[in-house]
């Protein structure tokens, strides 16, 4: 028996060798360790022998049972291993190919400007107040301490409905709406972003629709190194914490003083070049303290409040940064120029 | 206004500052400069000559052979300029001079005659021609008789001057002169600068023995004040004098004109002289013109005047519209001899009304529009006689004939050293505060801190507290107060719910794969009433035509965003971009009455076109174009982001295909529409086949809930069926869908179009729909009994309301 033992071992052990697939070697486990297996068959027969034979040849089969069985799960394994190879082999691609393009949208260049200056403002406890497009000669003049027959209305070619009714020429009427709702007694921090009009040609400079941003703070004892604080700031943050400001005296009919606020030009450092036209300095925006008229004309006694207003062009602004020639690219809305704005 | 700095140098110290430091000066603490002309390019080698021969060339026509003493040598020189004679002083560019432009003189010969040097035209010098005098623009310039030989040509015709330009405010009428601007310039330095006082002799006789003043309205001509000069001489004026009008971009004419110019430069008030034996009378009355009163300008064209108007007349015929323009038939002549020279005061409203009425707006009615020193009306006439005595060769006669109504008082304005301090956040002293009223050269008392301002009226812009606080804030310095931040009550700040939520939209939008666009609110008419949203009732009063528009494509506020995206499109589309995907967030405008004359209801909308392809993934064949139902796709997705259900009904809208609109609504109310672009318009506009959507943002953000309680997440399995339903072709799947969803209740959750077939198979004018539906009970487990139930009554529901049955 125990060469019989012996023999099946050589034997099942080559067929292991012997098998190509996994199928292959199943056959071999069912053929050798099944329970109709010539080594059961060979436990069966242990009857006949001797107790002293009996564990010896029990201990063989079960070594060479342990032996086989060993010898088809290495290999089950090696074949599998090398199944697994082939397979990744085949799975293998070209990861230089174009992948399935999701379509993306971003917002107008200008719409990104004013939510950056948006911010900023919030971020100093302004609000963002909106108004009516098409506005009263009230609000948008007379409000604002200017007057029919005011000379400074010519400085503002206006876009008039009736005689009443007009495209607002600035976004100052929602600081006077603003104000009026306060009855003259509550404080207001606010600014004002919106589209205005003009009645202009269409040029590289000039556009008939833009964008403007303005704002407004009026309280008890504010003062105009207050202003000059908010507008450092809002230039800093806006354009660099190396740029300096300067105020120059302006005139606004809403304001008194009124100033211009120049940024010391980025591209020469303020030694002067072809983009400050050599002066150093690069007007950014107008501003001033509001007009003891705008404040009593809003329910405010002037005595005891005072205010500083300020009001800005993101087309100017994106048009610095940006080094951009022409203010009509941005309502021709042509995708090439667009895109190069998407970027977050 | 261009400032001539060899002028203001004789009215104020400027020296130690380059032209560019003073340009800054007054820049930071006045006027803006707009512009700084430093004499560049300048001639060199150019000197007077004396024109000792002229003769006609001996080989062409039109050339003269002049011999020319420059001082050191006389030079043969070939001139063309049809205007030389023998005895002329002149501009001569002798050999190796070099003009403006590089061009260099040499020694050369002319149809055969030697020619060293050229004589030299105003223009050849670099004057631009619209400031050369008249009689020198077609030849060469002329000096005076006395000009010495051999003398710098561009020294004596100022060319080396430099210019500043200032860009002057309304309220800084005062600077629209030479005096204002250094009264400004003095300031500004610390220098010292008055205004001199004219003197001339005056003879016994009159002006009024001449002529007598009457004003008929003392509010709208306060003052006016005749002059009387006689024996004039009208000549070319002096250089100087023509150079300084030259410099400040004024043509020379004659010297009555110029003299009348120059003091309106240097006074900046307006002078006016008539020829007083032409005037038709001795009497000067202003008056009101009659309606349709008729007048011949000095442009000669006759103007019709209106009861607006106020004339200078002679008792019975106008002379002039008031400091507007004079009249043809007084103007000054060569053979004028006696003249009668207005200064005036009109009020500003009266002369803006005559020059925009007669679109006449000049130096002169520009000054009198903006304001004028009370101070300084008569004495600008006297500043003219001195002038006319000196370069007219005139007598002048003793006063002025004159009415007089103005009021010459200065103001007085009141603040208080620790007001400025408040308002300005500064420390200044009292003292400070004089010195500065001192460098202004304002009158004051002040006690105890406390200071009254006499105003002079020069400046009449000042007349309160705060223009005070400006005068000496600028003097101050801007560039000294110091930073702070207000100390006011402290805000929040923040967005509120409508803001954040509109920029939530546009970054949804832009994640959908929409790029943000802005475009016009001002349209055609047609454009802007197309494709208007049926909840908005525009088309019932039309789109708001503004009143003077620049052009008929800006000429209507639009009702609908959605033309000038599609003009986008078009745009686009034209230069070769071929997938096309925008949004706008902006507003329409609706009229709610019918005459136009209430302001209109301002409906913000987000509304977006897309054509071409959505997915273009070609090596993997994957393509697909925009249709209905990816716009509809991103209209549902926005819906979902908001937290709203939207229902969708087919519809119509002008401009929009009708088998391809749906009107969009939400909670009962209508809030918008998409759909296919018309394709007749898609043809007229050269689009592609295009799909848009508008929304009413309004009504949107009012339909919006913030606040959502929590919904527990279902612990229990879902049961999934799926139902193919045939069909008529017309019955809609949201209506099925409607139908199941309301036969389910409350165990169905879910419901998806997952097949839509028609075809082979199939009954013709029949479709299929298939259905997977989800059941769910979040409180239990759900048993196969009761998903049969809800099941068979769905499927009896769809069958009596659509005729549906259950596909075989």
């Amino acid at each position: 028996m125990k060469e019989r033992l012996q023999e099946l071992e050589t034997e099942a052990l080559g067929k292991v060798e012997k098998s190509g697939t996994i199928d292959e070697l199943k056959q071999v486990r069912v053929e050798y360790l099944g329970k109709k297996g010539p080594i059961t068959e060979v436990l069966r027969g242990m009857g006949k022998l001797s107790k002293e034979e009996r564990p010896v040849i029990g201990q063989l089969a079960n070594d060479v049972r342990e032996k086989i069985s060993d010898a088809i799960d290495e290999k089950q394994t090696k074949l599998e291993d090398e199944a697994l190879e082939e397979q990744l082999k085949e799975e293998s691609i070209d990861v230089t190919l174009p992948g399935r393009p999701v379509q993306v949208g971003g917002p107008h260049l200008l719409t990104s400007i004013i939510e950056e200056i948006e911010d900023l403002f919030l971020g100093m406890g302004f609000e963002i107040k909106e108004g009516p497009e098409v506005e009263t000669d009230y609000y948008n003049f007379e409000a604002l301490n200017l007057p029919k027959g005011h000379p400074a209305r010519d400085m503002q070619d206006t876009f008039y409905i009736t005689e009443e009714l007009l495209m607002r020429t600035h976004t100052s009427p929602v600081q006077a709406r603003t104000m009026g709702q306060k009855n003259g007694t509550e404080p207001v921090k606010m600014i004002c972003p919106g589209k205005v009009y003009r009645r202009d040609t269409d040029d590289a400079t000039h556009s008939h629709q833009f964008t403007q941003i303005e704002g407004l703070l009026v309280d008890e004892n504010v003062r105009m190194s207050d202003l000059k604080g908010v507008l450092q700031t809002f230039a800093q943050k806006m354009f660099g914490a190396e740029r300096e400001i300067r105020l120059r005296p302006s005139f606004f009919p809403f304001t008194e003083p009124s100033v211009e606020m120049d940024i010391s030009c980025k591209m020469c450092g303020g030694e002067g070049c072809s983009v400050c036209k050599g002066t150093g300095w690069i007007e950014i925006l107008g501003a001033g303290m509001v007009h003891p008229n705008v404040l009593e004309m809003a329910g405010y006694d002037s005595e005891k409040y005072s205010g500083f207003a300020f009001g800005m062009g993101p087309e100017r602004i994106a048009m610095l940064k940006h080094g951009i020639d022409d203010i009509r690219h941005f309502y021709t809305n042509d995708v090439r120029f667009l895109s190069q704005y998407h970027k977050a | 206004m261009l400032i001539s700095l060899n002028w203001l140098k004789e009215l104020v110290d400027i020296s130690g500052l380059t032209t560019n430091e003073l340009a800054e000066i007054i820049t930071k603490t006045g006027i803006e400069v707009d512009g700084v002309y430093e004499p560049e390019d300048l001639p060199k080698n150019v000197v007077v000559g004396n024109v000792l021969s002229c003769e006609q060339h001996p080989n062409a026509d039109k050339l003269s052979l002049c011999q020319v003493d420059v001082g050191e040598e006389t030079l043969q020189i070939v001139c063309g300029a049809p205007n030389i004679r023998a005895g002329q002083k002149v501009a001569v560019a002798v050999p190796g001079a070099v003009l403006p432009g590089g061009f260099k003189i040499k020694k050369t010969k002319l149809r055969g005659e030697e020619s060293s040097g050229m004589v030299c035209s105003l223009q050849e010098l670099g004057v631009k021609e619209e400031d050369v005098p008249e009689a020198f623009v077609d030849g060469i310039f002329v000096f005076p008789e006395e000009t010495e030989v051999g003398a710098d040509a561009v020294q004596l015709l100022n060319l080396d001057d430099s210019i500043i330009e200032l860009d002057v405010t309304p309220n800084r009428a005062d600077a629209l002169s030479m005096a204002g601007v250094a009264y400004e310039t003095a300031a500004a330095l610390d220098r010292s600068y008055e205004l001199e006082t004219p003197s001339y002799e005056e003879v016994k006789e009159k002006a009024t023995d001449h002529v007598s003043v009457k004003i008929e309205d003392a509010e709208a001509n306060p003052y006016y004040g005749a002059f009387v000069i006689k024996d004039v001489e009208v000549k070319e004026s002096p250089l100087w004098l023509k150079n300084r009008l030259m410099a400040a971009g004024t043509r020379p004419i004659n010297n009555v004109v110029d003299i009348t110019n120059y003091v309106l430069l240097e006074y900046g008030q307006p002078l006016h002289a008539f020829d007083l034996d032409r005037f038709g009378s001795d009497k000067v009355v202003t008056r009101f013109a009659e309606e349709g009163e008729e007048i011949r300008t000095l442009d000669d064209k006759v103007r019709t005047l209106s009861s607006n108007h106020l004339v200078i007349t002679n008792g019975e015929k106008a002379h002039a519209i008031a400091g507007v323009m004079g009249g043809a038939d007084s103007e000054v002549q060569e053979d004028t001899t006696t003249i009668l020279l207005e200064a005036a005061y009109f009020s500003p409203r009266v002369v803006r009304e005559g020059a925009k009425d007669h679109e006449l707006r000049s130096e002169a009615s520009v000054r009198f529009e903006k304001g004028l020193d009370v101070n300084r009306v008569a004495q600008a006439g006297e500043r003219a006689c001195e002038l006319f005595e000196n370069y007219a060769g005139a007598t002048i006669l003793k006063g002025v004939a004159e009415e007089d109504h103005l009021d010459r008082e200065e103001k007085e304005v009141r603040m208080e050293t620790e007001q400025l301090n408040n308002r300005l956040g500064t420390d200044m002293s009292t003292d400070e505060v004089k010195d500065i009223l001192r460098r202004l050269q304002f009158g004051y008392e002040e006690k105890k801190d406390v200071f009254d301002v006499q105003v002079p009226t020069r400046r009449f812009d000042i007349t309160i507290f705060e223009d005070m606080l400006e005068e000496v804030a600028r003097i101050y310095g801007y560039d000294r107060l110091p930073y702070t931040l207000p100390n006011s009550s402290q805000q929040a700040g923040g967005l509120t719910q409508a803001q954040h939520l509109k920029r939530e939209v546009k970054t949804y939008l832009e994640g959908a794969g929409l790029s943000e666009t802005i475009t016009y609110s001002l349209t055609d008419k047609t454009a802007a009433e197309q494709m208007i949203s049926p909840e908005l009732k525009g088309e019932a009063n039309g789109a708001i035509r503004l009143a003077m528009p620049m052009s008929e494509d800006h000429s209507h506020l639009r009702l609908s965003m959605l033309p000038e995206l599609l003009r986008t499109h078009r745009y686009n589309t034209a230069r070769q971009q071929q997938n096309l995907a925008y949004y706008e967030l902006g507003k329409v405008f609706i009229s709610e009455d019918e005459a136009h004359q209430e302001q209109p209801k301002e409906v913000v909308r987000a509304a977006g076109a897309v054509s071409g392809n959505w997915v273009s993934h070609l090596w993997q064949q994957e393509k697909k174009e925009v249709d209905f139902y990816v716009v509809k796709g991103i209209v549902e997705g926005l819906a979902e982001r908001m937290g709203l259900t939207f229902t969708y009904v087919k519809g119509e809208v002008n401009g929009m295909h009708p088998g391809r609109t749906a009107i969009v609504h939400c909670e009962g109310e209508t809030v918008g529409f998409m759909g296919q672009v018309h394709p007749r318009y898609q043809k007229d506009w050269d689009l592609k086949e295009t799909y848009v959507f508008d929304l009413n943002m309004d009504l949107l953000l009012e339909l919006y809930e913030k606040e959502e309680t929590f919904a527990k997440i279902p612990k229990y399995p879902s049961v999934s069926r799926d139902i193919a339903l045939v069909v008529e072709e017309e019955v809609s799947a949201g209506d099925i869908e409607a139908t199941i969803r309301e036969a389910g209740a409350p165990l169905i959750k879910q419901v998806k179009v997952f097949d839509v077939y028609q075809g082979e198979h199939m009954e013709s004018g029949k479709k299929s729909l298939a259905f997977n539906l989800l059941y769910l009970d979040p409180e239990r487990t759900l048993k196969d009994k009761e998903v049969e139930e809800a099941h068979k009554s769905i499927l009896e529901a769809v069958a009596s309301k659509h005729g549906a049955s259950l596909r075989e």
